[in-house]
């Protein structure tokens, strides 16, 4: 009934070929661009909704004197100006020069997290790219940090950092004789090396599966075509390796770049919420200074700080990375 | 054609309920009860028990008997305190809450500040049988002086020095510590071959300012001027937040690895005869919870530099406890004061107070023999006599943070053999001031 009901595309080709049917054609043309526009309007409004109304909220916050007493009602909130900026930049006060010793912390940790992922990352796409008895298991064990929920594996962790009952003083000190005494890992200066080894752990398995997948497009002739020009692993690694993942590290470094610079869960769960001032990463800075002291306009305004530095980093990285592809390219 | 039509007919369906399920208001409670349906109430309780599992077994049963009573069921959620906060204030912006909260006492005047909690006053007090049922001290505790109070409160608690009776009778110790120059002494003698004096919290930032606001109390200290602003620089703060950490840097009865407590491993050390004393607020659960027995541990009153424990310079504890409040935009205002009227009432508080260790902020219910144990009267005397409630001032969860994260990095100091200084101090206690919201 349905089928004889609705004319078939042939047919309806037929019918709007007929003179005198002119309109009919121009509203199925209007229809057919509308389509994709409205097929795309549930996905532009979620992506409204969850991303950048929030922003948007967040860049009104941060020029409002938003406290507690304004919170159900944020709008309400008295108009601060550039004041929340300039308490975020004001590096001779406290809070300024706090955000700033946070920042420098986040990206001394990010750089050395991000090259420590990748180095291992890629180190281990490398050599499980030769097929070896036990291949499948290793690649199965590297991932497994990467499939383990994050705050059950932090707080793993936290437990192992302990100074008196955690696993690692036990093995670096009773069984290994390190230091006079026991090191603490979870406050003062060694709480960055705590929080580096939990962030390379925890993200190092995603730099070795995408090398891994990049891998897989490289041509394995070049390797034997380079192997009987009497190349070795080094220089296999250097001119045929390196240069084909080109493109799959550009984005891989971005990623690690974007998801480290912002890690929050890691020292959140490790530290609590008062991380000490050497691992004190920003995003957990921002979070403290907005949830904790109720600052919720100087937290937007540092934020919004933090946003636009990542922007000009990204945009800056993407631009280098394609005019470098291009003259190569080219 | 249908199909097409059908797709873009569900697109745009599916974004415009996306959208108004995001921008709806949705009912206040997310309980679905009301006046005009009153059948539900969203409830958040503190955890009070060894865990989460624990306070469930304990409330449910007193639960559904209010809903025998009354017809209203009760959702219970136990939160645990490191979330609580953070739950309350996301209530408090989204208004999507729960109808009847736990609050920590000290946060009363913080929470009051925002709006969301329904206010006290001479008819809702009614409601529940007037204020006159509640002990002073614990009403002290419910939000800033002159408004109405924002919560009632339902569990009280204060600080005592807890002992441990075999490691004081191995090191020699005749009685228990009743002055801070009586702690020391004992310490020394305690901190012998791996074992401690005196147990800290050192990450736990409320642990913190609850000991260095009584220290600070000792000192003449109160963190806020008279009217309301932040003091933390006086020489009494600074006198009082040194004294603690020295406890540490100094007189080194605290093991440093301390530094780094903030899940009441402190009990458990004690609870292992590896720590000689504790300064804490009704420990006896988590004691029997790690298998030590009410004959092994002591309670004194908490020390004061001389002299008995009382008011001023001699208070020695502040008044903890739990307060239960009402979310302001309840849609089952009338189910929430039942409820509220029911966990006040004599048999329930007698019957939670026993259950926690706590004491009964309710006088009639603070007269059952329950309450009369050695180690309760000491709790019951010391909020009689000398405890004093934290600062009832807008930016007092802000003060926690704060000036709780500082002594957590003084402590981090002292644990890594830096030395603690006036100086030093005074710089993270200025640090922690110009952290505090300006008005």
């Amino acid at each position: 009934m349905t089928q004889t009901a609705v004319p078939r595309r042939s047919e309806r080709a037929v019918r709007e070929a007929v003179p005198g049917g002119a309109p009919a054609p121009r509203r199925s043309g209007r229809r057919r661009i509308a389509l994709p526009y409205l097929l795309l309007f549930p996905a532009l409004v979620l992506e409204l909704l969850v991303h950048l109304v929030p922003m948007l909220m967040g860049i009104g916050m941060s020029f409002k004197e938003l406290t507690q007493f304004f919170i159900r009602d944020w709008s309400a909130a008295p108009w601060a100006g550039l004041d929340n900026y300039t308490v975020s930049v004001d590096f001779d006060a406290p809070v300024g020069r706090a955000l700033l010793t946070s920042f420098v912390t986040t990206c001394l940790f990010t750089l050395a997290s991000v090259a420590l992922c990748w180095l291992l990352g890629t180190a281990a796409a490398v050599f499980l790219q030769e097929n070896f008895r036990g291949r499948g298991i290793l690649r199965t064990l590297f991932l497994v940090p990467y499939a383990l929920p994050v705050y059950a594996a932090v707080i793993t962790w936290a437990f192992m950092f302990q100074r008196d009952n955690g696993l690692i003083n036990h093995v670096l000190h009773d069984q290994l004789g390190l230091g006079d005494t026991p090191l603490f890992w979870l406050i003062g200066d060694n709480s960055f090396w705590a929080l580096l080894t939990v962030s390379v752990w925890k993200g190092w398995p995603f730099a070795f599966l995408t090398v891994m997948a990049g891998l897989q497009n490289v041509p394995r002739d070049m390797y034997e075509a380079a192997a009987l020009d009497g190349a070795g692993v080094w220089k296999q690694i250097r001119h045929i390796t390196l240069p084909s993942l080109r493109q799959v590290n550009q984005v891989l470094v971005l990623v690690l770049f974007l998801w480290t610079f912002n890690d929050f869960n890691t020292p959140f769960v490790l530290f609590g919420k008062a991380a000490p001032e050497a691992a004190d990463l920003i995003s957990l800075h921002i979070y403290q200074s907005s949830f904790q002291t109720w600052n919720f306009g100087t937290g937007s305004a540092m934020s919004v700080l933090l946003l636009l530095f990542l922007l000009l980093v990204t945009g800056g990285y993407l631009l280098l990375t394609t005019r470098g592809r291009k003259a190569s390219d080219g | 054609m249908r199909t097409r039509r059908a797709a873009v007919t569900g697109a745009v369906t599916l974004s415009v309920v996306f959208a108004a399920t995001a921008c709806g208001g949705g009912t206040a409670g997310g309980s679905g009860g009301s006046d005009s349906q009153p059948k539900t109430l969203t409830y958040w309780a503190t955890n009070q028990g060894p865990s989460l599992e624990a306070d469930k077994k304990v409330l449910q049963p007193e639960l559904e008997k209010f809903e025998k009573q009354t017809g209203i069921k009760v959702k219970l959620e136990v939160i645990p305190w490191s979330d609580l906060l953070n739950r309350i204030l996301t209530a408090t912006t989204s208004g999507q809450g729960p109808d009847v909260l736990n609050i920590g006492n000290t946060w009363s005047a913080s929470l009051q500040s925002t709006g969301a909690l329904l206010p006290w006053d001479e008819k809702n007090f009614g409601a529940i049988g007037g204020k006159d049922r509640f002990v002073g001290s614990a009403l002290g505790s419910t939000g800033a002086p002159g408004k109405d109070p924002a919560a009632v409160p339902l569990y009280s608690m204060a600080y005592a020095l807890y002992y441990n009776k075999k490691m004081f009778a191995e090191a020699g110790i005749a009685k228990p510590p009743t002055t801070w120059a009586e702690v020391d002494a004992a310490g020394r003698k305690l901190s012998r071959d791996g074992k401690w004096g005196i147990g800290v919290e050192g990450s736990n930032l409320s642990n913190n300012i609850h000991q260095v606001f009584v220290l600070g109390k000792q000192h003449g200290a109160d963190f806020f001027t008279p009217d309301g602003k932040p003091d933390f620089t006086s020489e009494g703060a600074v006198a009082a937040v040194k004294q603690y950490v020295d406890l540490m840097a100094a007189s080194k009865i605290v093991a440093p690895g301390n530094a780094e407590y903030a899940q009441n491993q402190s009990l458990s050390d004690f609870a292992k005869n590896r720590t000689g004393m504790v300064l804490w607020q009704t420990p006896s659960q988590t004691f029997a919870a790690q298998g030590m027995k009410p004959e092994e541990w002591g309670v004194v009153p908490a020390p004061v530099a001389s002299g008995t424990p009382g008011q001023g310079a001699q208070t020695n504890s502040m008044v903890a406890g739990i307060n239960i409040s009402v979310f302001k935009n309840t849609r089952n205002l009338d189910g929430a004061l039942k409820f509220v009227k029911f966990m006040t009432g004599d048999e329930e508080q007698i019957l939670l107070n026993k259950t926690y260790g706590s004491v009964p902020p309710v006088k009639t219910a603070q007269a059952d023999p329950a309450f009369a144990t050695d180690s309760l009267a000491v709790i019951r005397d010391t909020l009689a006599t000398s405890a004093s409630a934290l600062p009832q001032v807008p930016e007092e969860s802000q003060f926690e943070t704060v000036v709780g994260t500082a002594v957590k990095e003084l402590f981090a100091d002292a644990a890594a053999g830096r030395p603690v200084t006036a100086e030093s101090v005074r710089a993270k206690l200025d640090k922690a001031q110009q952290q505090m919201p300006k008005k």
